[in-house]
């Protein structure tokens, strides 16, 4: 059973993988002077477009999300409205925690945006895929010993690489190199992928390679 | 010797401090400078040496050159020419150099080979002390005596094209210039052209005597790749064009009857084999310098070129175009220049140069009776003064000539042995007294490390085994290995060390205590390993880190780490910044666990948790005394209060962080205090001032006596009137005419009001001491703290410019929220409450708008209250408003651990030995990292600056460490 899980969890993460290698090449070949430090911001949006519609088609797929009680239109629409209102908020909430870190307040503020935008997808979203908009869920997740399956440890793991990739990806920035990838917010959105693909890569290994401590309370 | 904490921390704080001094001393060396602060005149030259009669004449003899053309290369390194290479890149100038009227040599320069004081040696002659670049990097005009300035003065029009530098080093100087930036260093092209464009023209105009143009094409093709690049080759040719068509116009222009023109090509460093520049490798001191003019004899094949020192152009300079050398050129004059002058007037240039060097000699040092080269001078200027006797006399015969001759060497030895026993004293590193001191710091540093689980245990004792290694043999051994080094090392050098220029006493007393410091070092450490046999000490197991543990120590140890790249050195705020903000969102995250457990979502920094300590319980019976009672809120409101304290702690930051734009990347921004400031703004920086001194007077008052109390007010209402005496805000009821005064009336207004208020505080602090109630002392001792604390924040108010206000507001909110709702509430112990304060603290340096750049330290603040410059306290109020962050957050911070009430004792106590620790790393890591980095590239902008601000940090620690030993001296 557990292997199943590892598995399917392993395949999960790796889709997700190749879909921001997939949306880093595609617009290569489409658009016209593509480049990921050049246009940064069409690099970002493909990668949170990209994010958010594999990650949302395999945890439809894979049905992880938990079993609703009321199968209703209503229910789905207004789950679905809060669903979107957590992401719009959790995208304010990274906005600002951004800019009390020092970015500039005014101006750039779409590129600000649109990292905390990516922020949102790589956790807010997946947290909103695999939990539902259940805040109680969340903060039993995020606490600790609050994992009850793969899943769960999966999240916990990426979201914390994500968000310590951006801290990371901020470091460079007061250098004096003037390297193109110095500029705001490159060097953070960069950190953020490769944070969240590093969460991706060691979540299956992790959970594998701690598998004996880890017992997950029964649903 | 058992030793407290706080008495462990201060001792080795003050060892530290000697041990950095004795480095800054070694690393700084003491610049050479004549006596007289005016720059040399024609009229204080020396008269010509006549034995018997009174002196003939002191008249100059006539200048050699009319025109001098001087074109300096950027990073042109001596093979470039006389090299292999030299006849494919440059063939016309080596051509010159080997069939042409010229002279060459390859001139030494000193390291650091960077371009502006390198400039700065070949105009003025002297070797710029390190201490005197730092010091003066705000102001980079030269002051001191300088060809260029002689030559102006004396009438000289002077053109100048390129590097701009010159332009800041010489402003006002010259009658033309173009100067072209270097800051694109990219750029190899445009630089050049910029410089190349305005030849032809100046070249056929007749309005000018002197031209210096300075390439940097070479140099920045260096910077990108290397000095056997592709690119080297076509920019030499390019450099050799532009010799030819000097030359060939200067050739051409030659008139007869007039004086020969003279050309300089020269370099100001070398380049080493990877293209940079700025060390002390042999490719980049060694640069050519080729001096052209009809004048000299032509040459007849390549020669060996001969050494040179780059200063000795300056003088040889000065005296072919009859100026007066400058005053504290070290150089001497190239002798081949002069060759074509009569043997009087070689003698005569000679002399000049000798006297020059001898009162430099006698300025700077004292022993100037026992060098050689003094002597020798003397003794030569006798000689002169009988040949002159023997030449008046109309003497022609051969005798006279090979006595000429004779002297003329005698003069030259003398020369050289002068100019080397000055310049031995410049523009070196100290490296043994370097050594000494770093090693002193590193004992310290171990000593404190290895005192952590003992300083920070129950009893907050240290147990230093000092007794134990007096006595033991190692101790012995060292001692006499220690003295063998100093007596071999201080015989041997020819560098003048500090350290053995001390009496030697003192050395050896130095030598005997480090020793016994090793050896208690060993013994310290030998505690630590464990002897078999018997059982195993409990260690570590019960040491369970929290995330806000690793936090603080992940952030302490990689800003340390920072200091290592100079961005992060120019951009330390910028740490600071970012390390608190995530300090304040792990504390809030805290806070959130504190008071939701699971009822909302944490902080989203942190995805683990750990199990909430479970002292909430014990919160409710502790509460006897509640911060939310006395700061008059309900105790409902109080968890929204602690929950708020961290977010509005980060609001502050940022708003504070956009008040003062510092670091260099970003310091040209504009920013909020600009926008204060301008003038159209007084309305609002005015009603900003008043409302950030009516908030320091709500949170300061609460815990002073009455009469402290009324006595803040009157000083908080004497610093507005005082800003607005100085004209920097407006009194609602100001007339328009008043006039601006310096305010002096005011601010000494005030400080009777500091004095009082430290005198009560003091006074409560002495008489705590001798209460017999334990519960009525402790009272009053903490009531004393906090006056002492309250007079500080007063003199910090008055100080701080009308713009900074709120940073000290901030400050307070932020210390009083903190205290009340978190560290208090959240059961922080000593050690983390510490690593916060001096986070908060380092944090609140740079808010101010200090950076690491000395130009930032306000220099204004010496004059508040004082009519005129008197030094001491001027000096102690500059350094004190500079470092007002760090010692508001010292002192709330003892404010505070004295102010716990079971284990006030034991908390001072750790918290000092946080804070030398939290110190000492940093200190030790830096001062080791500056002098593996002594030839890089940015010594002096970058590093040199920032070990200044060190080591005036580690002296302002110490400081506060001994106000905490004071504090922590009551306990029984
Ligand atoms: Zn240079
Ligand atoms: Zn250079």
């Amino acid at each position: 059973m557990w292997d199943v899980e590892i598995r399917g969890m392993a395949s999960a993460h790796a889709i997700i993988a190749a879909s921001i290698f997939m949306a880093t090449i595609m617009p290569a070949v489409l658009v016209e002077k593509f480049s990921v430090y050049g246009t940064h911001l069409v690099w970002l949006y493909s990668v949170a477009g990209s994010v958010a519609v594999v990650n949302i088609a395999v945890f439809w797929l894979l049905g992880i999300s938990p079993p609703t009680k009321k199968n209703t239109l209503s229910y789905k629409l207004s789950k679905l409205f809060r669903s979107c209102v957590y992401f719009l908020l959790s995208c304010l909430f990274f906005h600002t925690v951004v800019v009390l870190y020092g970015a500039p307040l005014l101006e750039s503020a779409l590129e600000t945006f649109s990292l905390a935008v990516l922020l949102s997808t790589f956790t807010t979203l997946r947290c909103l895929c695999i939990l539902g908009p259940n805040v109680q869920a969340w903060i039993r997740v995020f606490s600790r010993d609050g994992a009850m399956s793969v899943w769960d440890t999966s999240l916990q793991i990426t979201t914390g690489c994500s968000v310590v990739g951006a801290w990371l990806g901020a470091f460079p920035i007061p250098l004096d190199w003037d390297r193109p990838w110095q500029v705001w917010p490159i060097s953070c959105s960069l950190g953020t992928t490769i944070g969240f693909l590093t969460g991706l890569l060691t979540a299956p290994l992790w959970i594998r390679w701690h598998r004996k401590q880890l017992t997950y309370k029964l649903k | 010797m058992r030793l407290s904490s706080s008495v462990f921390a201060s001792f080795c704080l003050l060892i530290e401090l000697l041990g950095i001094a004795l480095f800054l001393r070694g690393f700084f060396p003491v610049p050479v400078k004549s006596s007289l602060s005016s720059k040399s005149k024609l009229s204080d030259l020396p008269a010509e040496p006549l034995a018997g009669n009174s002196p003939n004449s002191t008249k100059v003899p006539p200048p050699l050159f009319k025109r001098v053309v001087i074109i300096l290369i950027d990073a042109l390194r001596e093979d470039f020419i006389f090299g292999p290479n030299g006849k494919r890149f440059m063939p016309y100038t080596r051509h010159i150099v080997e069939r042409g009227s010229s002279h060459s040599f390859i001139a030494k320069a000193r390291p650091p080979t960077v371009t502006m004081p390198r400039i700065k040696a070949l105009t003025t002659g002297s070797i710029p002390g390190f201490i005197d670049v730092v010091m003066n990097l705000n102001s980079p005009a030269v002051l001191e005596d300088n060809v260029i300035w002689q030559a102006k003065n004396s009438g000289k029009r002077i053109i100048f094209y390129g590097d701009d530098t010159w332009v800041r080093l010489f402003p006002k100087h010259f009658m033309e210039y173009d100067g072209t930036t270097s800051f694109f260093v990219s750029d190899y092209t445009e630089v050049d052209n910029n410089v190349t464009r305005h030849l032809d023209s100046t070249l056929k105009r007749d309005d000018w005597d002197v031209l210096i143009l300075h390439y940097l094409g070479l140099d920045h093709i260096g910077h990108i790749s290397g000095p056997h690049s592709s690119l080297i080759g076509p920019k030499l040719l390019e450099m050799d064009d532009v010799i030819k068509k000097i030359h060939a116009s200067l050739i051409s222009r030659e008139a007869e009857g007039t004086l020969p023109n003279l050309m300089v090509l020269c370099s100001d460093h070398g380049m080493s084999e990877t293209g940079s520049h700025g060390g002390s490798s042999e490719p980049e001191i060694s640069t050519p310098l080729i001096l052209i003019s009809p004048l000299f004899q032509r040459k007849v094949g390549l020669e060996q070129p001969a050494m040179v020192e780059q200063v000795d152009l300056a003088p040889t300079l000065a005296l072919a175009l009859a100026l007066p050398i400058s005053q504290n050129s070290v150089g001497r004059l190239i002798p081949a220049v002069f060759e074509e002058a009569s043997l009087r007037e070689q003698l005569r240039f000679l002399h000049m140069n000798g006297h020059q060097l001898s009162s430099l000699l006698r300025d700077s040092n004292p022993n100037f009776h026992k060098e050689d080269g003094y002597e020798q001078f003397r003794m030569a200027e006798k000689t002169h003064g009988n040949w002159m006797k023997l030449y008046m006399d109309g003497n022609t015969s051969e005798v006279l000539g090979n006595m000429g001759k004779k002297l003329l060497k005698q003069y030259l030895e003398a020369l050289q042995a002068m100019s080397a026993a000055l310049s031995k004293q410049l523009g070196k590193y100290d490296m043994y007294s370097m050594i000494v001191g770093m090693s002193l710091i590193l004992q310290v540093l171990v000593l404190l490390v290895l005192a952590m689980p003992e300083a920070l245990s129950r009893a907050a004792c240290v147990d230093v085994p000092v007794a134990s290694a007096f006595l033991s043999l190692p101790f012995y051994l060292l001692c006499l290995l220690g003295s063998s080094i100093h007596v071999l090392v201080c015989t041997s050098a020819e560098a003048s060390c500090y350290f053995c220029s001390l009496p030697w006493l003192l050395a050896f007393t130095a030598i005997l205590f480090s020793s016994a410091l090793l050896c208690s070092l060993v013994a310290m450490a030998a505690r630590y390993v464990p002897i078999p046999g018997s059982p195993q000490p409990k260690t570590s197991s019960d040491w369970t880190l929290s995330e806000l543990d690793i936090l603080l120590l992940t952030g302490t140890v990689g800003h340390t780490l920072s200091l290592g790249a100079s961005s992060f050195v120019e951009e330390e705020h910028q740490t600071w910044y970012f390390l608190l903000n995530t300090l304040c969102l792990a504390v809030f995250q805290d806070v959130c666990r504190k008071y939701f457990r699971e009822r909302r979502r944490p902080g989203d920094d942190e995805e683990d948790d750990p199990l909430l300590p479970s002292i909430a319980e014990e919160d409710a019976s502790q509460a006897t005394f509640s911060p939310a009672a006395e700061l008059g809120v309900s105790v409902g409101s109080e968890k929204w209060l602690a929950l708020s304290t961290p977010i509005l702690t980060l609001a502050c930051c940022r708003l504070l962080r956009s008040l003062n734009q510092t670091g260099v990347q970003w310091a040209h921004l504009p920013d909020l205090s600009h926008w204060l400031n301008s003038g159209d703004h007084k309305v609002v920086l005015s009603l900003l001032a008043a409302l950030s001194l009516l908030l320091i007077f709500l949170l300061v008052q609460r815990r002073c006596s009455l009469v402290s109390k009324i006595a803040l007010a009157l000083g908080l209402l004497g610093v507005y009137s005082y800003r607005a005496a100085v004209g920097n805000v407006l009194f609602p009821w100001q007339h328009s005419g008043r006039s601006i005064s310096k305010g002096t009336g005011e601010a000494r207004f005030v400080y009777i009001f500091i004095l009082g208020i430290l005198f009560t505080g003091v006074k409560d602090l002495l008489r705590s001491q001798v209460m017999s109630s334990a519960v009525e002392g402790r009272r009053l001792k903490s009531r004393g703290l906090w006056e002492v604390y309250s007079g500080v924040v007063l003199l910090v108010a008055l100080l701080f410019r009308a713009h900074n206000l709120p940073t000290l507001a901030c400050c307070l909110l932020i210390q009083t929220l903190m205290a009340q709702f978190i560290w208090k509430k959240l059961h922080y112990d000593a050690a983390q409450t510490t690593i916060m304060h001096y986070w908060f603290g380092q944090a609140f340096f740079y808010f101010q708008g200090n950076s690491n750049n000395i130009a930032t330290v306000d220099i204004s603040v010496g004059f508040v209250g004082l009519e005129s410059y008197v030094e001491a306290p001027a000096v102690f109020l500059t350094a004190f408003s500079t470092y007002a962050g760090p010692l508001l957050w010292a002192c709330h911070l003892v404010c505070y651990l004295s102010s716990e009430r079971d284990r006030a004792a034991l908390s001072l106590g750790h918290g000092s030995y946080c804070f030398a620790l939290l110190r000492s790393v940093p200190a030790v890591f830096y001062v080791v990292l500056v002098t593996a980095l002594r030839y890089h590239l940015f010594i002096w902008s970058v590093f040199s600056p920032k070990l200044l601000y060190e080591a005036m940090h580690t002296l302002v620690t110490a400081a506060v460490c001994l106000f905490f030993t004071f504090m922590d001296q009551d306990r029984t």
